[in-house]
C-alpha cells in the first residue's frame, strides 16, 4: 500500500505539461536542462522555468539510432531522440538548453541538439579538487548568466538570485527529507516511489507547489509510520543503488529489485541523493556566482576525475541507510560509471565490508531474464532467507 | 525422505536427487523446446525409479526453474552451483561455470556464496559460442578441443558471435589449420575467462562447472591459460541441481 498522495505526485508529469503550455504562451520563457551540474537558480532568477529534461524512455531511442550509433549510452540516446521527435513537451516549449561538458557522449551529442534549439553550453572542469577548477567554473556561471540576459532579454539581479537560492534550497531540503525517511528500519516508501517523488521534481513548472506537495507527502508517509505502516517489512534486505541516473522509462533494475523482495532504501544517483546533498551557501557576504559554483562543483560524477567524494557519500549513505548491500547500475557503453564500477567494488567490498554487484544493461527488455537472476542470486548471497519463488 | 534438485538450463536439464545424506541418482536430458514439457518428462522419470513426487522436497533452478509446477521453491543456479560444488569438493574455491547463455564466476566462502559475476548479455566467453563455432568446423565440442590441442596459438578476434563466426569461415577461406583454428576459438573464451577471474578475484582453488567439465583438452587449455590447475568432478555438470537437492533441505 503507497501513500495516497503519490497519485498526486504521479499525476504531476501530465499536469505539468500542459501548465508548461500555459505558461509558454503567457510569454513565460523556459530553459530546458539536463544534469545536475545545471545552475537552476540563475534560470529562475531570470523568471523562467527551468525543467529537467528527461532521457529515461526506450520510445524515441529508435529515432534516435538513425543519426546517433548504436553503441552508445541509452540516456544520451533517449534525450536525443526525444529532441528530434517532439514527443516531449519540456523539450519542445524549451526556448533555449543549457549543456555541460561531461561525458563524451553527451558533449558530442550536444553539438547536434544545439542544431535544433539555442544552446548554452558550459565548459565543466575535469576535476573538483583544484583551486583552478572553482575559478573557472565560477566564470562559467557568469557566462550562463549573461547569455540568459541577452537571450531572454531580462536583468539577472542579486535580490532575484538570492530568492532563487533560498527557493532552491528548500526544495533540495523537501527532497532531502523526503529521502531521509526511509532511513528508517523498515523503509516507509517503496524505491520504487522515492524515485518517482524525486524524478518528478524535475518537471514542477511551479516550484513552490512542488515544494508543497513533497511536504504533504512527507506527512502522510510520517503519520503512517506512526501507525506502523511500512512499505516493506523488517526482513526485506535494505539497498543502497548508485551508479548511472534513473527515471521512469528506465527504472528495471530498481523494479527487479524490489519485486525480488528488497526494500532499495537510499538512491545516490543523479535523479536521488546526489544533488540534495550539498545545499548553495546562502551567507549573505558570499558571492553568489561562487557560492553557485561551489555547489554545484561539489556533484560526485563519474565525470570527474578524480571522483573520492562519491565513495565518501556511498560510504555516509550505506551506514545512514543501514544498508545490507549495494547495487551499481550502469548503462551500457558508458564508460565512466563502467570503469569507475571497479573502484566502487573494492570501496564498497574492503572498506564497507558490504556485498556489491555491478548490473551493466540499457533501457530495453531484451535482458530481463538475466538482470533477474542477477538481482536474485544477489539477495540470496545477503545473510537472509532465500528469495522465495 | 527424497530431496530432489532439477536445474533446467538453456540447453540441458540436470537432475539430483538424495536419499536422505546419500546422492542416489542424476541424469541430464535435452532442455528443448519447451520447459514445461521437461519438467513433465523429469516427473515421470523420477516416478519409474520410485521417488514421488509429492512425498518429496524439490528445488528448481536455472533458466528454465519458473516452469517446475512441482517444486516447492526456486533458487537461482548462482546459489545453487556454489552450494554444489562445496559439496562436490568439500572445501570453498571460485567456481568457474560456462553455462549454455552465460559464464559466471562464484567465490565460495565456507560453502557460501559471497560474490559473483556473470557476462553481460553478450554471448561471448559462454558455451553457446563453443557450441556456434563447433557447428561452423562441422565438429563436436569434445573434437573442437582435441584439435584445438595441437593447433597454433592463434587469436579470433572478434568479441561477437556474429562476427567471429564470419572470422573462422575467412580463416577457413584462407587455409588455415582447422587445430590452429580451433586453438583461436578456445583461446577466445579462456582469454575471456581469465579476463573475468582476475576482474573478480581469485582464489587458489578453481573449480570448473557445467557441461565442459567433461572436456578433458578444454581443462587442459584452461588451466594453461589461467595458469593454475583447473579442478573440476565427474559430477561437476551436475553442481547447480546437487546444490539445489542439498538446499531443499533448508525448506
Ligand atoms: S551522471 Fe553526471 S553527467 Fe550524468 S546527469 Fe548526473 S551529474 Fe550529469
Ligand atoms: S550515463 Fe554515463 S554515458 Fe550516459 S550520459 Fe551519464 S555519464 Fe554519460
Amino acid at each position: 500500500m503507497r501513500p495516497q498522495i503519490m497519485e498526486e505526485v504521479e499525476g504531476l508529469r501530465g499536469i505539468n505539461s500542459v501548465k508548461i503550455k500555459e505558461a509558454h504562451e503567457a510569454g513565460k520563457k523556459v530553459v530546458g536542462m539536463y544534469c545536475v551540474f545545471s545552475p537552476s537558480e540563475i534560470a529562475l532568477a531570470a523568471d523562467a522555468i527551468s525543467v529537467t529534461l528527461c532521457g529515461t524512455a526506450q520510445g524515441p531511442i529508435e529515432d534516435a539510432e538513425k543519426e546517433l550509433p548504436r553503441n552508445l549510452c541509452p540516456l544520451i540516446k533517449s534525450s536525443y531522440g526525444f529532441a528530434i521527435t517532439d514527443k516531449c513537451p519540456y523539450f519542445y516549449f524549451s526556448d533555449v538548453l543549457l549543456a555541460e561538458t561531461t561525458c563524451d557522449g553527451k558533449k558530442k551529442m550536444y553539438e547536434l541538439m544545439g542544431k535544433i534549439k539555442p544552446m548554452h553550453i558550459m565548459n565543466l572542469p575535469q576535476t573538483a579538487n583544484d583551486e583552478d577548477s572553482l575559478e573557472s567554473w565560477k566564470k562559467e556561471m557568469v557566462k550562463f548568466k549573461n547569455f540568459l540576459e541577452e537571450k531572454l532579454e531580462v536583468e539577472i539581479t542579486d535580490e532575484n538570485l538570492r530568492d532563487a537560492i533560498k527557493l532552491m534550497n528548500r526544495e533540495r531540503n523537501a527532497m532531502k527529507k523526503l529521502h531521509k525517511l526511509n532511513a528508517h528500519k523498515p523503509a516507509p516508501l517503496s524505491g520504487m516511489d522515492m524515485m518517482l517523488a524525486q524524478w518528478l521534481k524535475g518537471f514542477n513548472v511551479d516550484k513552490e507547489a512542488g515544494i508543497d506537495l513533497i511536504e504533504r507527502l512527507i506527512a502522510e508517509v510520517e503519520e503512517r509510520m506512526a501507525k506502523g505502516i511500512y512499505a516493506f517489512d523488517e526482513t526485506a534486505p535494505r539497498i543502497l543503488l548508485t551508479g548511472c541516473p534513473i527515471g521512469s522509462g528506465s527504472e528495471k533494475v530498481l523494479k527487479a529489485l524490489e519485486e525480488a523482495g528488497a526494500s532499495v532504501v537510499a538512491l545516490e544517483n543523479c535523479t536521488g541523493y546526489k544533488g540534495l546533498d550539498v545545499l548553495v551557501d546562502e551567507d549573505e557576504n558570499k558571492d553568489l556566482m561562487l557560492a553557485l559554483a561551489e555547489k554545484y562543483l561539489s556533484t560526485p560524477c563519474s565525470c570527474m576525475t578524480n571522483n573520492n567524494s562519491r565513495l565518501d557519500l556511498i560510504g555516509r549513505l550505506a551506514k545512514e541507510y543501514d544498508v545490507d548491500g549495494v547495487v551499481d547500475l550502469t548503462w551500457q557503453a558508458c564508460h565512466t560509471y563502467n570503469i569507475e564500477s571497479f573502484t566502487v567494488k573494492k570501496f564498497v567490498q574492503e572498506e564497507l565490508d558490504l556485498p556489491f554487484i555491478q548490473i551493466e544493461t540499457d533501457y530495453s527488455d531484451s535482458d530481463t531474464g538475466q538482470v533477474k537472476v542477477r538481482v536474485e542470486a544477489f539477495l540470496e548471497t545477503l545473510e537472509r532467507p532465500a528469495t522465495a519463488k | 525422505m527424497h530431496y530432489i534438485g532439477i536445474d533446467i538450463g538453456s540447453t540441458a536439464a540436470k537432475v539430483s536427487v538424495f536419499e536422505d545424506d546419500n546422492l542416489i541418482e542424476n541424469f541430464t536430458m535435452p532442455t528443448g523446446w519447451s520447459s514445461i514439457e521437461t519438467s513433465k518428462v523429469i516427473k515421470e522419470r523420477l516416478e519409474e525409479k520410485n521417488i514421488v513426487i509429492d512425498e518429496s522436497k524439490v528445488i528448481a533452478t536455472g533458466y528454465g526453474r519458473i516452469s517446475v509446477p512441482y517444486a516447492n521453491k526456486t533458487i537461482t543456479e548462482i546459489t545453487c552451483h556454489g552450494k554444489g560444488t562445496y559439496y562436490l569438493l568439500g572445501k570453498d574455491s571460485t567456481v568457474i561455470d560456462i553455462g549454455g547463455q552465460d559464464t559466471k564466476i562464484i567465490t565460495l566462502d565456507k560453502g557460501r556464496v559471497t560474490n559473483f559475476t556473470m557476462n553481460d548479455k553478450c554471448a561471448a566467453g559462454t558455451g553457446r559460442f563453443l557450441e556456434l563455432m563447433a557447428n561452423t568446423l562441422g565438429v563436436s565440442i569434445d573434437e573442437l578441443s582435441n584439435m584445438a590441442l595441437s593447433g597454433e596459438d592463434i587469436n579470433i578476434t572478434s568479441m561477437c558471435t556474429v562476427f567471429a563466426e564470419s572470422e573462422v569461415i575467412s580463416l577457413i577461406g584462407s587455409g588455415t589449420k582447422r587445430e590452429s583454428i580451433a586453438r583461436g576459438i578456445i583461446n577466445s573464451i579462456t582469454g575471456r575467462v581469465y579476463a573475468m577471474l582476475h576482474k573478480h578475484g581469485t582464489s587458489d582453488t578453481i573449480f570448473l562447472t557445467g557441461g565442459l567439465c567433461e572436456v578433458e583438452p578444454f581443462i587442459k587449455l584452461l588451466s594453461e591459460k589461467l595458469q593454475i590447475q583447473v579442478k573440476t568432478d565427474s559430477l561437476a555438470r551436475y553442481a547447480g541441481s546437487i546444490g539445489a537437492a542439498l538446499l531443499t533441505k533448508e525448506l
